[in-house]
């Protein structure tokens, strides 16, 4: 699969606030977005894929709405990670000549439409959780706030370097102009912000937005006679050990121990080999738990990894170059983000907050809680 | 006919409901299994045996899930790894829940239908 596959165009539509927008329109307008700058139309597509937590069969009603038949459709539903994942069955489906150009999108205004305390209602009613609900954690944060508090207790992780993911995050996004929240942000006010759940604060948690996202993919034979720079795949891997944070084997421990591997080896690449790094930042201790995971420093280390600005701007190790989940945008599911940060990172069109010299882009999508886990490389012309 | 027998997850909360707290152990592995399953998740066997655990547990993890007092205030959520070697969600109960710590030893008990657990 190495290199098989790029993308050659991506796009963004209804980031922030979308009042007005439903989800397909969102999504709809993201594809937009991304079709035009592969300088492809909606009549070129025939592989579509789409991921939704709302709508019954987000691959119909997108198609319908593009007024595409597609040849191939995925819907595949791993949380947040869908869309990293997405990457798998398309480029297999690319590969085998099922189709030529896959189109993935999202769309969520999940801050301005239907709220998710109400979605919540529905959700629990259709797919209860009944080993888990009736002690009532405030989920996703419980979730999360449990890892963080094992972490805490196993390797002296503290909230201070939790919160330098927090902080850092919103420095990227200050010299990101599409991010949500770019105030200034120290890891005091981090520390004193309201307790969500022990012991994340709100600051520890990504933000409520509306938003959508896309990109387009080819076989690497068409990917030549495309406008922009390609980014192209080399490599993706996929885990999950469990749903419910219950039934997680080690809370210190995600299966991105293992994507990243499957991505790594695909790839024949390393974790020094990567030069920007795109994580699921649902919350400031995924991004200590992924680096960890995905070989950037050792186990247990990611707190004082992330420490004194080493992945902030001007830090050794750029991640979240966007802002993040925490910072940029984060509408429900935010997998999509980190594949279209790193192929603008890779065509280097990131303005403030671009790195230079950017060959190898990691990308990583999170879904659940800290459940599926999956990882993708792409590279440049010449790293294939 | 005679009525089919429900699946695991029925069985489990009919028991608690009479005040039995059960598990299932694997004929085959001998290992422990939570949340009741249809097969066993460590090795696939089919047979599982609904058993009492000791209900002696440790803290793996804690949290206070923060709510205003008017809608009842900060309450404790748990993860608890019975010595029989699962894990389960509870929650810690006759403690504040700043006081619920990791590594504490806590016993279980039935409560309303739901298992929670106290210190030991
Ligand atoms: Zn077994």
């Amino acid at each position: 699969m190495r290199g098989s596959v790029a993308i050659v165009g991506v796009g963004l539509a209804g980031c922030g606030e979308a009042p007005g927008w439903s989800e397909t329109e969102i999504a709809a307008a993201a594809a937009k977005n991304a079709l035009a700058d592969a300088q492809l139309t909606s009549r070129d597509v025939d592989g579509l894929v789409v991921a939704s937590t709302n709508i019954f069969m987000p691959g119909l009603s997108l198609a319908e709405h593009l007024g595409i038949h597609p040849r191939f459709t995925d819907s595949t539903m791993v949380g947040g990670s869908s869309f990293v994942g997405h990457l798998i069955p398309a480029a297999l489906a690319l590969q085998a000549g099922l189709c030529d150009v896959v189109l993935v999108a999202y769309g969520s205004n999940q801050r301005t439409g239907v709220g998710r305390a109400e979605a919540g209602k529905y959700k629990a009613a259709l797919d209860p959780q009944p080993f888990e609900h009736p002690y009532k954690p405030f989920n996703p944060p419980s979730s999360y706030a449990l890892a963080a508090a094992r972490h805490m207790h196993q390797y002296g992780t503290t909230r201070a370097q939790l919160a330098e993911v927090a902080v850092a995050a919103r420095k990227w996004a200050q010299l990101n102009p599409e991010a949500f929240s770019r105030d200034p942000l120290t890891v005091d006010e981090v520390l004193g912000s309201r307790m969500i759940s022990d012991p994340l604060t709100v600051r520890d948690c990504c933000l409520v937005t509306d938003g959508g996202g896309a990109f387009v993919l080819v076989r690497a034979d068409r990917a030549k006679d495309v406008a922009k720079q390609p980014a192209y795949l080399l490599g993706a891997g996929s885990a999950h050990w469990h749903r419910q944070i219950s039934s997680m084997p080690d809370l210190t421990v995600t299966a991105a121990t293992e994507s990243g591997m499957r991505a790594y080896a695909m790839a024949g690449l390393k974790p020094s080999d990567v030069d920007v790094i795109e994580l699921y930042d649902a919350f400031t201790i995924n991004t200590i738990l992924f680096l960890e995971d995905l070989g950037f420093c050792r186990k247990g280390e990611g707190g004082a990894f992330v420490s004194g600005g080493r992945i902030a701007p001007g830090g050794e190790l750029p991640v979240n170059t966007n802002g993040g989940g925490l910072s940029c945008v984060h509408p429900g599911m935010y997998g999509i983000f980190t594949i279209i940060e790193s192929v603008r990172q890779l065509r280097g069109e990131c303005g403030d907050r671009q790195i230079k010299d950017v060959r190898i882009a990691l990308a990583h999508g999170n879904g659940g809680v800290l459940s599926s886990q999956i990882t993708a490389l792409f590279g440049t012309r010449e790293t294939l | 006919m005679p009525a089919p027998e429900p699946g695991p997850e029925k069985i489990y909360s009919d028991k608690l409901a009479q005040g039995r707290f059960e598990i299932q152990k694997c004929a085959a592995c001998g290992r422990h299994v939570f949340y009741p399953r249809v097969l066993c998740p460590h090795c696939g066997a089919s047979r599982l045996d609904w058993v009492t655990p000791s209900g002696n547990g440790t803290v793996y993890s804690t949290t206070i899930v923060r709510r205003k007092p008017a809608d009842g205030g900060d309450y404790n959520v748990a993860l608890i790894d019975l010595e029989e070697g699962v894990r389960m969600m509870s929650r810690v109960a006759e403690l504040a829940p700043e006081q619920v710590k990791i590594g504490q030893r806590v016993k279980s008990r039935v409560a309303e239908g739901l298992v929670e657990f106290v210190p030991a």
